[in-house]
């Protein structure tokens, strides 16, 4: 028994496009305590967030993304807010959301609001839209989980057609049609960068390539490597669509201290915490030490451990599965402020040196 | 990981139809092809929609319309969301062994209140409305993203067990047989009501487990 890719798909993945590496961090707004363990208020708790852009900006990573969240745990409804205050106080990270739930909110909006960062950064706003498997939103604002494949295609293709510029026609039963509608601010200079964030849905990786927008692969839990084929199907898509290639990213939680047992021992409580609450909730099983161990191992999909072990399994992985840019999901719920701002210095002044240097 | 098929006990093995192109459909329909299973499959609509998904993620696998998948299959394999459930044709899976992988959570799934009777199981819910198919539910309580990966050859000391449960006796030995070829140890159930062991909330849903510890955890939850 192989796992092995069809001859046809091997061959459209040697020819795979380089695209620069780019390797940025990701945050959910997850709530951090103080030091006697307590959580922050929401409003420091954001505040912080934007010390945390600020920093990442300082050593060096490319780019900074907000999740949209809308719960105790993850207070990060507004990720566009928080984001124009970091690039008010930067000049060179790129910033977007990762992701924005496209399927509970209004294209236009979010294509102005986004439109509205790129303009105040001087262009360096960017979307990941994802269909939103954190469910919080749709009761909040009125929509049917079983209608979240119909509202995420719909709203999808009105996305892409916004982001072309110039006036927009579109017809569709998730919101008010548009009749050559001129939607403002105009970026200066063509679309901003958009993704399609993928769990693991192959129907989403077609849909991505169908209307142009780039692929970041969330990969969560499990071994990396099983996601090569969707890289691969992501390719020939695009190519039978008569479409240019376009750049793959991998998005995937972690944390980063100076030792691994150090990164292990900070982050282990905390996620048992958080992805047991959570477990409960969804009707999984409660994450055990070795189910962890194997998260963080080289089978698994968490990258925890001193900047060496996390650049050495970045490294691996984008290689294995033909990406180009890597997004470490920073933070997890219980954390202090300071352990974060530390993960974040030491990816950007030793991880990604490091894995620059191991994959040239 | 090379694995030994188990020798043939069906003197031909059954045809499988997947249902469903998502998450979990494909890495069925992989896992099956090489178990040695002539498999299709098919999501809701025209099966150009599925051909590459289908050639990349599940090299074998023919895409086509659910409705011919179906009546060309033995076994129809059901991997479509359960808000998806009520607007399945039966006649489609009549006579057929069907085999349930859909779950119910609400959370996650929002209320559909066909399967909000909490004396029954989702599968006898779906047993009830396909009443000329025999429903058995596996393959169910392990995510799409481990099936591939946590495949073990027989009497390999790490290999998972899996329940597979059921009303009929011949299905469920069809079913069992599946996830034996496919690298699971089989657990059998010889009810579909003993099937709510295997749902969300439940001892074994999401949890690796060995036979010995598979058993020990539901006979604790079934005391
Ligand atoms: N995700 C997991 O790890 C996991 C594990 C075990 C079991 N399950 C269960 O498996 C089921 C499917 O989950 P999923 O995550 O794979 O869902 P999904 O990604 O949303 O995919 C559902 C698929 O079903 C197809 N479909 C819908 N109605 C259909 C019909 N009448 N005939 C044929 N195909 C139809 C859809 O095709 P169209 O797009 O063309 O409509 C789509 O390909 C759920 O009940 C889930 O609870 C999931």
């Amino acid at each position: 028994m192989t796992t092995a890719p069809s001859d046809a798909v091997t061959a459209s993945a040697a020819e795979a496009v380089p695209f620069p590496l780019i390797l940025g961090l990701d945050t959910f707004g997850d709530v951090t305590h103080d030091t006697n363990d307590r959580p922050l208020s929401h409003a420091q708790t954001i505040r912080n967030v934007v010390e945390q852009g600020v920093l990442a900006d300082q050593v060096g990573a490319d780019f900074f993304g907000i999740g949209e969240h809308h719960t105790d745990d993850f207070p990060m409804p507004a990720a566009d807010v928080v984001l124009a205050t970091i690039a008010a106080r930067t000049d060179r990270i790129r910033l977007g959301s990762a992701v924005t739930v496209l399927s509970s909110d209004d294209p236009v909006r979010v294509f102005q609001r986004y439109s509205t960062l790129n303009a105040v950064s001087g262009g360096r706003a960017e979307v990941i839209l994802g269909r939103g498997s954190s469910i919080d939103s749709f009761p909040l604002f009125g929509y049917d989980l079983a209608d979240y494949e119909d509202l995420f295609e719909e709203k999808t293709s009105l996305f892409a057609e916004l982001l072309k510029g110039g006036p927009v026609t579109w017809q569709g039963k998730t919101r008010a049609s548009l009749h050559e509608q001129d939607v403002v601010p105009h970026t200066e200079s063509g679309p901003f960068p958009a993704w399609v964030g993928v769990g693991g849905s192959p129907q989403s990786v077609i849909r991505a390539a169908r209307y142009g927008f780039s692929l970041m692969l969330a990969i969560i839990g499990g071994s990396p490597a099983r996601f090569a084929p969707f890289s691969q199907l992501f390719r020939q898509a695009l190519e039978r669509f008569g479409r240019a290639p376009l750049p793959v990213g991998v998005h995937s939680p972690g944390h980063v201290a100076v030792t691994d047992e150090k990164a292990r021992e900070e982050f282990w409580p905390r996620y048992l915490e958080v992805i047991g609450r959570y477990s409960t909730i969804r009707g999984f099983a409660i994450p055990t030490k070795q189910s962890f161990l194997r998260e963080i191992g080289p089978q698994g999909a968490l990258y925890v451990g001193s900047p060496e072990t996390v650049a050495q399994k970045i490294a691996a992985n984008l290689t294995a599965l033909g990406a180009n840019r890597f997004d470490l999901k920073y933070g997890m719920g219980g954390l202090s402020h300071e352990a974060l701002m530390t993960t974040i210095e030491l990816y950007g002044t030793q991880v990604i040196p490091r894995v620059r240097e191991l994959l040239t | 990981m090379t694995m030994t098929s188990a020798p043939d006990r069906f003197p031909a093995p059954p045809r499988i139809a997947v249902l469903g192109a998502g998450h979990v459909g494909p890495v069925i329909a992989r896992v099956a092809i090489e178990a040695g299973y002539q498999v299709s499959i098919a999501a809701s609509g025209d099966p150009a929609e599925i051909e590459l998904i289908a050639q990349v993620l599940a090299p074998g696998a023919g895409p086509r319309w659910a409705a011919d998948a179906a009546r060309e299959a033995d076994l129809v394999v059901l991997a479509i969301p359960l808000h998806k459930f009520a607007a399945l044709d039966p006649t489609l899976v009549a006579g057929k062994i069907v085999v349930d992988v859909m779950n119910y959570w609400p959370p996650t799934d929002g209320v559909q209140e066909m399967f909000e009777d909490r004396r029954y199981g989702s599968s006898e819910i779906v047993q009830r409305r396909l009443a000329r198919s025999a429903v058995v539910k596996t393959l169910n309580h392990l995510g799409y993203h481990e099936l591939d990966d946590q495949r073990r050859a027989a009497g390999s000391p790490d290999r998972r067990a899996l329940g597979v449960a059921g009303d009929d006796p011949r299905a469920v030995d069809v079913a069992a047989e599946l996830v034996d070829r496919v690298g699971y140890d089989a657990v059998r159930f010889g009810s579909l009501s003993a099937g709510r062991l295997l749902e969300p909330g439940g001892p074994v849903f999401g949890v690796p487990l060995r036979r010995a510890d598979f058993e020990l955890a539901v006979h604790a939850q079934a005391a």
